[in-house]
């Protein structure tokens, strides 16, 4: 189990979070509508993500903490979590 | 006849207390806390199970957790114990015990027919098995079921006590051997919180016979002393009986302590087995190494066992495991092995296959030959003989015991568990630890050290590191080990003798041979290999066996120990007891129960709970005799005529605040909300990024800036949690702030007729006639004196009205409308009438019609998609897909003959097939019988639905043996234009 470092909690253990996927995916359409994506790219968007191996940007919700999302970086090998800061500084989703 | 027997005044337990036992129905007298298999074998039980397969006898061939085929079932007060390993139980008076898998008894076993017909059962028999025609799986799998397994699952529930803890410390040392011990006493005279777990009663045990001594004491008495004096450190908490289970990232590691074996007397509260959950920052693996079997044929029957075992349960216990032992040997600590045992009074012979070697053995009686081997064994229920093969050619020799070395291998499972790999070292013929694990540390046998001065200098210098990772400073002082020496040796494990019923996994019965077949077919890599043949697949997760294996694939495959490699090492490294897993919690902790402000009154009203989701909700109120259907009858008739009141408290509540509200609202649902005014609500449809339908409700606008949205009761949280990611990650520019207020409200809601009539006893500030108040309004003011959001809005289809407080004067609520309802004789009603409601009225369901692949088409809502905005989802419901008009689509379906019931759990199937394979048209999603309209409806996903009212189908319950036939119809069974809620 791993142990998250929530910036605006401390340190929790994993199971007071949820996962939300890779925070370096960037988002078909802008995310707002304004930059509009064929069928296509908007398939590949939802469907087609990475495995990568080794560090890794991730999205974390502290479920029952905070419930603010966190952008780690974590190596999927070794789980070593090399940083944990709020998704409103980071993440390009 | 097996010729063990116990040795006066030997073994740890001299003096203890001799309590009773009893084997398969045989009465036996033992030592209390010695083993059950210690026990076993000093009273002659020499077959105590029976092989998973072929039924073979098996006898005790380990000491510990290793042990693969000593299995047997516990008969407990609380409930038996199956697949218990007969080597870590401890004896106490009046312990049961029975062998299993065998039929009558694992002495007479009828079933043992199995090893005659062993051919029939080669690798991968069961995949070959279950192949055409699939009309005889049955056939087989009840057979295989009947022959092939262990211990039979309990038929009662476990009523023993068991609990767990979580703890942190600074430092875990997993194994209190010589290195283990040592490595504690460094760390804990720095000061650091230090934890020393070991499997065994006693720390030291390797040290037991060990002729070399530290700081000038024997070595086991000196592991005593260090005992004593960590038990002094605060710091410090030792925990035996205990196994380091399982390892895992950022040093939580799972522990599962054994706190007693006897069953509990009353009212001791003792639990039987605690599980640690740990977070430690630094682990010191020293969990030693296991001794291997030795690859020949007939290497499973009773009576064979490690040389380590067959010394181990004399210096332990006391008990000499037989009178003529036969110690294959191959290194000089068998010798060492060997002579204790003869010295003990057995007759031993050494058969050792070097040219030379230690002369203790011979020195100590036993006859010793050089250049010589044992490679097969006789004997019906235990050796009688066994196959010598030496420079004078073979022969068979009488003995009872096959006492074996076949090398070590480090007990490397909590080092590779976290990633860690292990490499081949070919000199010292062992798997060893390859990469360097961050925070951990291997030391001694199980780092490949086995000379004890070194193991104990490496114990040292690595708790010293370990400190100042941590920054303490430890003193770096080892202990003096004189005439230590490495003794171990790979054995006589160099060839392979034998390949049918020469076992690699003892407890599932996978031999020489079926390694071969796999490779032959094609298997290379010993993770397929594993998984084919199910080697090292058993609850000893193959302690034993698994190098054994690594060994005969290589050979097979003509190459390297190197290039075969392991499997991949996983939690636990022993098999946890069910119990200790779920630990102290009843069946409804497992699972949080939320409970609305009104439960009590509830529970008051006689109302029948139901489980939705996460909260206690009442599904309906039974008045005297009344059946479900009649409460439920009664209810719905109640609203449709006259008054009802319903707890709604568990709807999703959001509190939205911002001047860029109406911005936001407009990117999360589909539907516009540029012309909301303040006091008005609106339904919003909400989906996924894939176009799919996520939640639905109404966000009502208290104010310019002030908006309160509702979500369905399941997607609370699952709503809060995707909106603050848009907002914290994708919209930072809007100026829009969420609050979850779901827990802060009680919320009850007035519907039908009279609805207004009861409120408007009870409203102050704010007016309630139809004009002052439209449909889809929203006031704030008081109700019966308490603070109130009143939301004009409806989903049973008559007028209504949901009236939210502060959850803290809920019950007060409650109490206050059911009274102003009084004159109306209005009651409650529950979960299952608001079903029947919105069904009649043929409202979807979040969860029911809408199941994770409808789409707003298909649920008949596309009037509900914006064309002039753009909103999550909207690029996806351009996928060509999604107006397929083949999707299934909602319809209502009513029984063709109306006084018919539908059967639950329907599809829907053409009449002149229904038997069809893939024949199904879709499938009924929520039906009831409404009371309203005096028959069975439906809603349901049907392909192409939309087009095809009209239509007549079957539904169709294979499960149930029902067919009804059904009419496809527009799904509004009652009211369609909506004229009674908006008047
Ligand atoms: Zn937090």
């Amino acid at each position: 189990m791993l142990l998250i470092s929530c910036p605006f909690c401390g340190e929790r253990p994993e199971d007071e979070f949820g996962f939300g996927g890779d925070a370096s995916v960037r988002h078909q359409g802008g995310g707002d509508g304004t930059e509009p994506a064929s069928v296509e790219q908007y398939a590949d968007y939802l469907y087609l993500r990475d495995n990568p191996k080794g560090r890794h940007a991730e999205y974390w919700v502290h479920r029952y903490g905070c419930r603010r999302w966190l952008v780690a970086e974590r190596d999927t090998v070794t789980h070593e979590i090399f940083s944990v800061k709020s998704a409103s500084e980071g993440g390009t989703g | 006849m097996s010729g063990a027997r116990r040795i006066p005044g030997a073994g740890l337990l001299a003096g203890a207390p001799p309590v009773s036992f009893c084997f398969d129905g045989h009465r036996h007298t033992g030592v209390a806390g010695e083993s059950l298999a210690a026990a076993l074998i000093a009273n002659g039980e020499r077959v105590v199970a029976r092989s998973f397969k072929y039924h073979r006898p098996r006898g005790v061939m380990g000491i510990g957790n290793e042990e693969p085929g000593a299995l047997v079932t516990i008969a407990r007060p609380t409930g038996d114990e199956p697949n218990v390993r007969a080597t870590t139980v401890e004896l106490y008076d009046g312990l049961e015990a029975r062998g299993q898998n065998a039929w009558p008894s694992v002495r007479f076993d009828l079933t043992a027919v199995n090893d005659v017909l062993s051919p029939l059962f080669p690798a991968g028999f069961y995949y070959k098995t279950f192949m055409e025609p699939v009309s005889a799986w049955p056939f087989y799998e009840r057979m295989i079921r009947r022959i092939a397994g262990l211990g039979e699952v309990p038929r009662v529930a476990d009523r023993e006590i068991y609990t767990s803890t979580h703890a942190h410390a600074d430092i875990l040392v997993a194994g209190g051997g010589a290195a283990g011990l040592q490595a504690a006493l460094i760390a804990a005279r720095a000061g650091a919180r230090v934890i020393l777990a070991d499997e065994n009663p006693w720390f030291g045990l390797g040290l037991l016979g060990e002729t070399a001594t530290i700081d000038g004491l024997p070595a086991h008495d000196w592991a005593r002393e260090v005992g004593k004096e960590l038990a002094q450190f605060e710091n410090v908490t030792l925990l035996k009986r205990t196994s380091v289970a399982g390892r895992y990232e950022q040093g939580f590691v799972i522990l599962c302590q054994n706190l007693r074996d006897a069953p509990p007397a009353a009212g001791d509260p003792m639990p039987r087995w605690r599980l640690w959950k740990l977070r430690v920052k630094q682990t010191i693996i020293a969990t030693g190494a296991i001794e291997r079997p030795l690859l020949f044929a007939n290497n499973d029957r009773p009576g064979v066992m490690t040389t380590s075992a067959a010394v181990g349960y004399l210096d332990r216990y006391g008990v000499l495991v037989g009178g003529r032992i036969m110690v294959a040997a191959g290194d000089d600590a068998a010798h060492d092995a060997a002579a204790r045992l003869a010295r003990a009074g057995a007759q031993v012979t050494v058969v050792d296959s070097r040219d030379s070697g230690s002369r203790i053995a011979l020195e100590a009686g036993a006859s010793v030959e050089w250049r010589a081997r044992a490679v097969n064994t006789r004997g019906r229920a235990g050796v009688t003989t066994v196959r010598i093969e030496g420079s004078a050619g073979h022969r068979w020799v009488p003995a009872d015991i096959v006492a074996t070395s076949g090398g070590w291998s480090p007990a490397l499972h909590l080092y590779a568990q976290t990633g860690g790999k292990p490499v081949w070292d070919d000199t010292r013929q062992m798997f060893i630890p390859g990469t360097t694990e961050q925070g951990a540390v291997t030391v001694g046998a199980c780092n490949g050290t086995f000379d004890l001065g070194a193991a104990l200098g490496e114990a040292t210098s690595a708790a010293v590191k370990v400190c100042e990772a941590i920054r303490l400073t430890a003193a770096a002082r080892s202990p003096v080990a004189e005439n230590s020496h490495d003794t171990a040796g790979a054995g006589q494990w160099s060839e392979v003798r034998g390949r049918k019923r020469c076992f690699v996994d003892i407890q599932n019965d996978v031999t020489v041979a079926d390694l071969d077949l796999a490779v032959q077919e094609g298997y290379r890599s010993i993770e397929h290999v594993k998984r084919y043949t199910t080697l090292g697949m058993g609850t000893d997760q193959g302690k034993l066996g698994n190098v054994n294996g690594v060994k005969a694939i290589a050979e097979a495959r003509g190459e390297a120990m190197s290039a075969v490699g392991t499997t991949r090492f996983r939690p636990p490294y022993v098999p946890l007891p069910m119990g200790v897993v779920a630990a102290h919690l009843s069946p409804d902790q497992h699972h949080p129960m939320r409970r609305t402000a009104a439960h009590q009154l509830h529970e008051a009203a006689g109302c029948v709970w139901l489980n939705a989701g996460a909260w206690l909700r009442p599904q309906f109120y039974r008045r005297g005799g009344e059946t479900d259907l009649e409460a439920v009858n009664r209810e719905v008739l109640a609203v449709r005529r006259n008054v009802g009141l319903v707890d709604v408290s568990t709807l999703g509540k959001i509190e939205i605040a911002g001047p860029d509200t109406i911005t936001f609202l407009n990117r999360v649902y589909t539907n516009g909300w540029s012309t909301l005014k303040v006091g008005m609500g609106r339904y919003g449809l909400m989906l996924r990024e894939d176009g799919i339908v996520f939640d639905d409700g109404v966000t009502m606008r208290l104010g310019e800036q002030h908006f309160v949205m509702s979500t369905t009761s399941s997607g609370a949280g699952a709503v809060y949690e995707w909106l603050t990611m848009l907002l914290e990650t994708r919209w930072r520019d809007l100026r829009v702030t969420l609050m979850p207020v779901t827990e802060q409200w009680f919320a009850a809601a007035l519907a039908g007729p009279k609805a207004r009539e009861v409120l408007g006893r009870v409203a102050e500030g704010f007016e309630v006639s139809n004009d002052a108040f439209p449909f889809m309004g929203g006031r704030v003011g008081r109700v019966a004196g308490i603070p109130a959001r009143v939301f004009r809005i409806s989903f049973s289809g008559e007028l209504s009205y949901e009236i939210n407080v502060p959850a803290d004067r809920g019950e007060e609520l409650w109490t206050a409308l059911l009274d102003a309802g009084r004159p109306e004789e209005m009651a409650p009603y529950g979960l299952e009438s608001m079903g029947v409601l919105r069904l009649e009225k043929g409202h979807f369901v979040i969860g029911r019609e809408a199941e994770g692949r409808t789409n707003p088409y298909d649920i008949g809502l596309g009037r509900m998609v914006s064309t002039k905005k753009w909103f999550v989802g909207k690029e996806a419901l351009d996928f060509p897909e999604m107006k397929n008009p083949r999707r299934r689509q909602l319809v209502g379906v009513v029984p063709a003959n109306k006084t018919e019931r539908l059967p639950s759990s329907a599809h829907l199937v053409l009449p002149e097939a229904p038997d069809k394979v893939g024949g199904s048209q879709g499938w009924v999603a929520s039906m009831a019988w409404s009371p309203t309209l005096d028959h069975d409806i439906a809603l349901a996903l049907v392909e192409g639905g939309h087009a095809r009212t009209g239509e007549r189908l079957l539904a169709y319950a294979p499960i149930a043996g029902k067919k009804v036939a059904v009419d496809l119809v527009a799904p509004h069974f009652y009211d369609p234009d909506g004229g009674r809620q908006s008047g």
